[in-house]
C-alpha cells in the first residue's frame, strides 16, 4: 500500500447515511453521498425527487432526521463563509425595495460579520460580479423592475460575491431566457476552471451532459453518481424516472445527443 | 398657548409614531402586518390582569403584562399555524377575537369590583388617550423608542439580509431565527408601548399605516424607513395634537384618520407609484401604440399602390383601421402635430418623411416579429415575461442577423418609398 492514502485530504463534501422527512413523511432515504474532486455537478431527478431537499439539507435550511454530512472535513455550520448559495427565484418577495447591487452585496455580508455596514471595497466588487453576469447597466434598478432572467442573474452575482469554495444553485435555468442561459453556461465554466464545486439542481435531461462533469440521481434514494458519461446512462435513467414515457423519451433524446456530443 | 404638559405628551407621541413607522417597515415588508394588529389585541388581558393583581395603575408594570400576553398570542398563532390544519390569517382572527374579548370581559370586571378612582383609566387602553398620561410615562415610551431606534441602526444590514432572503442569511451563517424573533420582539414592545396613547384597536395601523404610505415614494430600504419614520412622527404629533384640541376625541382613532391622510395623498399622488403617475403612463403607453398602429396602417396603403404621394381619405382609412373608428381622427391630429403625417389641401393625408421612415422601422420590427413567432412559437414563449419590446434585445445578434436576412428573402422587407416633399 503507497504510504499517501494514509493521509487523505478530507472529501470537499461527505454526506453520510442521511434521511430527510417531512410530517413524518421520508423525502431522503439514506443518502451518501462523497465528493472528492472539485467539479460541476448536476442533481437531477423527477419532481418530488427530494432535489431540492437534498441541497436544503446540506446547507441545514430543513432539519435531517438522521446521518452526518461534513464539508471540507468539518461540520457544514462552521464552513459557512465557503459556501455559495443561489435559492430558487420564486422563494423571494421581489416587490422588497432594494436596487440589484444591494442584492449582490448581500453576498459580501457573510465575510463582513456583525455590525459591520458594506464599504467601498464591497461596493466594488459587487459592481465586479454584476459585471460577471451582464448586469452592470442594471445595478440601480430595483429588483422588481427586472425580468426573471435577469433577477436569476442577480441571485448569481450575489452568490459570485460570497467568493465561496463550494456553490449550491438550485434551479438556476428554470423559466429563463437564451441569454441568462447562456451567462450560467459560462459562469459554471468559469467556476469550474477557478477549481470551485458547483452543485446545481437541474430539471432539463437534455443539457445534463452540456452543463456537468458529474451527475447525482436522485428519486428519494440516490440512485447513482458519477461521471456524467459513466452514470447517465438509459438503465439509470429508468431507475430513476420509473417507466414514466414522457419523461423516457427525453432521456432517450438525452442520451442521443450526449453520444452525438462524444 | 402649549403647555408643558401637552409638550411632553407630544414628544412622547411624535416619538411612538417614529418608532412604529420604523419597527413596522420590517412588520409590513415581511407580510406580518395582522401579527401586529394581533399582538396588539392580544396584549389587553395582560394589560387588565397585572391591573387586577397590583390593584392600582402602574403602569410599567400594566405594560409588562401587556407584552407578556401580546406575545402569548402570537405563540399560539405560531402554534396552530405549525401543529393543527389551521391557516395563518383563521389563526390570527381566533386569536385576536378571543383575546380582545377576554381582555373586554376583564375591564368590565376591574370596574365592577374596585370603586377607587383609579379604575376610570382602563378604558382609555382600548381606543386610547393621552390627557391622563404623566412625564414619567413618556419617558418610558421615549426610552424604548431610542432602544428601538440604536437597534435598528446598529442591526440594519443584518435585519436587512433577513427580511429580504431568510434561507441565505442562514446559509451566510446569521441567526435568522433569533433575528426574526428580535424584529418581533420590537414590533411587540412598540406596540405595547404605544397602547395608553392610541390603543389596542388603532395600536397595528400606526405601525402599518407610515410604512404603507412612504412605499410609494421611493424602491429604497433605508429611505423608506426613514420615510416612514417621517410619516409616523407626523402623524403622532398632528394626531394627538387635533385629539386634544378637539373636545377630547379619543387619540387612536384621531392618529389613525391623520395617518390615513397621509396614505391617500400617497396613494394618489406619489411619482412613478402613485396612481395618477400609473394612470399617465398606462395612458401614454396606449396613445405610443396607437400611433405605431397606425404608422403601420398608412405604410401598408402605400405598399399596396407603391407609392407614397397617394393621399387617403378619413373614409379609405376607417375600414382598415384596428381600432375604434372615433379613435381615429383624434389620432390622425396627433400624428400631423407630431409631423409624422401631413394633411393636403382635400383633407386627406399623406406620410411626411420622417413620418415615413418611422414607419418603415414600426412595420419591420413587427415584420420580424411575425416571422419569428411563425417559425419558433417555443422560443418566443420563453422571452415573454421579458420586459423589453425590443427584438434586437431579445435574440442573441447572430440569431437576430439570419432572421433579417430571411426577412429580405421572403420579399415582405419594407422600404422607404419617396415622398413628396
Amino acid at each position: 500500500m503507497p504510504v499517501s492514502s494514509s493521509v487523505k485530504t478530507p472529501a470537499i463534501l461527505d454526506i453520510h447515511d442521511v434521511t430527510v422527512a417531512y410530517h413524518r413523511k421520508p423525502v431522503l432515504w439514506d443518502i451518501d453521498l462523497e465528493i472528492h474532486q472539485p467539479a460541476l455537478i448536476g442533481i437531477v431527478g423527477p419532481n418530488g425527487a427530494g432535489k431540492s431537499t437534498l441541497i436544503k439539507a446540506i446547507l441545514g435550511l430543513v432539519p435531517t432526521a438522521s446521518g452526518q454530512i461534513s464539508m471540507f472535513g468539518k461540520p457544514v455550520k462552521r464552513q459557512r463563509k465557503r459556501i455559495g448559495y443561489v435559492p430558487q427565484r420564486e422563494s423571494v418577495d421581489w416587490d422588497f425595495p432594494i436596487n440589484a447591487l444591494d442584492a449582490v452585496l448581500m453576498g459580501t455580508y457573510g465575510k463582513l460579520g456583525w455590525f459591520i455596514r458594506p464599504g467601498k471595497p464591497q461596493r466594488n466588487w459587487a459592481h465586479e460580479c454584476l459585471e460577471r453576469v451582464g448586469m452592470a447597466d442594471y445595478a440601480d434598478r430595483q429588483i422588481g423592475q427586472l425580468s426573471g432572467g435577469q433577477q436569476q442573474r442577480v441571485f448569481l452575482a450575489r452568490a459570485l460575491a460570497q467568493q465561496a469554495d463550494i456553490y449550491f444553485m438550485d434551479e438556476p435555468m428554470a423559466g429563463v431566457d437564451a441569454a441568462t442561459e447562456q451567462v450560467v453556461f459560462d459562469l459554471l465554466r468559469e467556476l469550474r476552471s477557478d477549481g470551485k464545486t458547483v452543485l446545481v439542481v437541474h430539471h432539463d435531461l437534455r443539457t445534463v451532459a452540456k452543463y456537468f462533469d458529474d451527475v447525482v440521481l436522485l428519486n428519494m434514494r440516490l440512485v447513482a453518481h458519477g461521471p456524467v458519461d459513466e452514470v447517465f446512462t438509459q438503465e439509470n435513467l429508468i431507475k430513476t424516472y420509473g417507466g414514466r414515457l414522457g419523461i423516457l423519451e427525453d432521456a432517450a433524446e438525452a442520451l442521443r445527443t450526449q453520444e452525438k456530443s462524444q | 398657548m402649549i403647555s408643558y404638559n401637552t409638550l411632553i405628551v407630544l414628544a412622547g407621541t411624535s416619538l411612538l409614531g417614529a418608532c412604529a413607522g420604523l419597527v413596522g417597515s420590517y412588520a409590513v415588508l415581511r407580510r406580518r402586518a395582522l401579527a401586529g394588529d394581533a399582538l396588539a389585541h392580544a396584549a389587553l388581558p395582560g394589560l387588565c390582569l397585572a391591573f387586577l393583581l397590583l390593584d392600582e395603575k402602574n403602569l410599567p408594570f400594566m405594560l409588562l403584562g401587556a407584552l407578556i400576553s401580546g406575545l402569548l398570542g402570537m405563540a399560539i398563532v405560531s402554534g396552530l399555524r405549525l401543529t393543527t390544519r389551521v391557516k395563518e390569517d383563521a389563526a390570527i382572527g381566533i386569536v385576536l377575537s378571543v383575546f380582545f374579548g377576554a381582555g373586554i370581559v376583564l375591564s368590565r370586571i376591574i370596574q365592577n369590583r374596585t370603586t377607587s378612582g383609579s379604575k376610570a383609566g382602563l378604558d382609555s387602553y382600548i381606543l386610547g388617550k393621552t390627557a391622563g398620561m404623566i412625564a414619567s410615562d413618556i419617558y418610558l415610551i421615549a426610552g424604548v423608542s431610542l432602544l428601538c431606534l440604536l437597534t435598528v441602526i446598529l442591526l440594519y444590514k443584518e435585519f436587512k439580509v433577513v427580511s429580504f432572503d431568510p434561507d441565505f442569511a442562514v446559509v451566510q451563517g446569521w441567526p435568522a431565527f433569533a433575528l426574526d424573533m428580535l424584529l418581533m420582539g420590537m414590533v411587540a414592545v412598540a406596540v405595547v408601548i404605544g397602547l395608553p396613547a392610541v390603543g389596542v384597536v388603532m395600536m397595528a395601523a400606526l405601525l402599518i399605516i407610515p410604512t404603507s404610505a412612504a412605499r410609494f415614494w421611493t424602491e429604497d430600504l433605508g429611505m423608506l424607513q426613514w420615510l416612514s419614520v417621517l410619516f409616523g412622527t407626523a402623524t403622532g404629533i398632528v394626531g394627538t395634537y387635533a385629539s386634544s384640541k378637539y373636545g377630547l376625541l379619543p387619540t387612536g382613532p384621531v392618529i389613525v384618520l391623520v395617518g390615513t391622510g397621509f396614505f391617500i395623498i400617497s396613494l394618489f399622488f406619489a411619482p412613478r407609484r402613485g396612481m395618477l403617475a400609473k394612470f399617465f403612463q398606462e395612458h401614454r403607453f396606449e396613445k405610443q401604440l396607437a400611433h405605431e398602429a397606425l404608422l403601420r396602417l398608412l405604410y401598408e396603403q402605400v405598399e399596396k399602390c407603391q407609392s407614397a404621394n397617394k393621399a387617403f381619405s378619413l373614409v379609405e382609412l376607417e375600414p382598415q383601421f384596428s381600432g375604434k373608428p372615433r379613435q381615429l381622427r383624434p389620432l390622425l391630429r396627433n400624428a400631423i402635430r407630431a409631423n409624422d403625417i401631413k394633411q393636403d389641401r382635400h383633407g386627406n393625408y399623406t406620410l411626411t418623411t420622417s413620418g415615413m421612415s418611422r414607419a418603415v422601422a414600426e412595420v419591420r420590427v413587427r415584420r420580424l416579429w411575425e416571422l419569428l413567432l411563425s417559425e419558433d412559437a417555443e422560443a418566443v414563449h420563453s422571452f415573454q415575461e421579458r420586459e423589453s419590446r425590443s427584438i434586437t434585445e431579445l435574440l442573441p445578434a447572430e440569431k437576430f442577423a439570419k432572421l433579417e436576412s430571411r426577412l429580405a428573402d421572403s420579399g415582405r422587407e419594407p422600404i422607404c418609398f419617396p415622398t413628396s416633399n
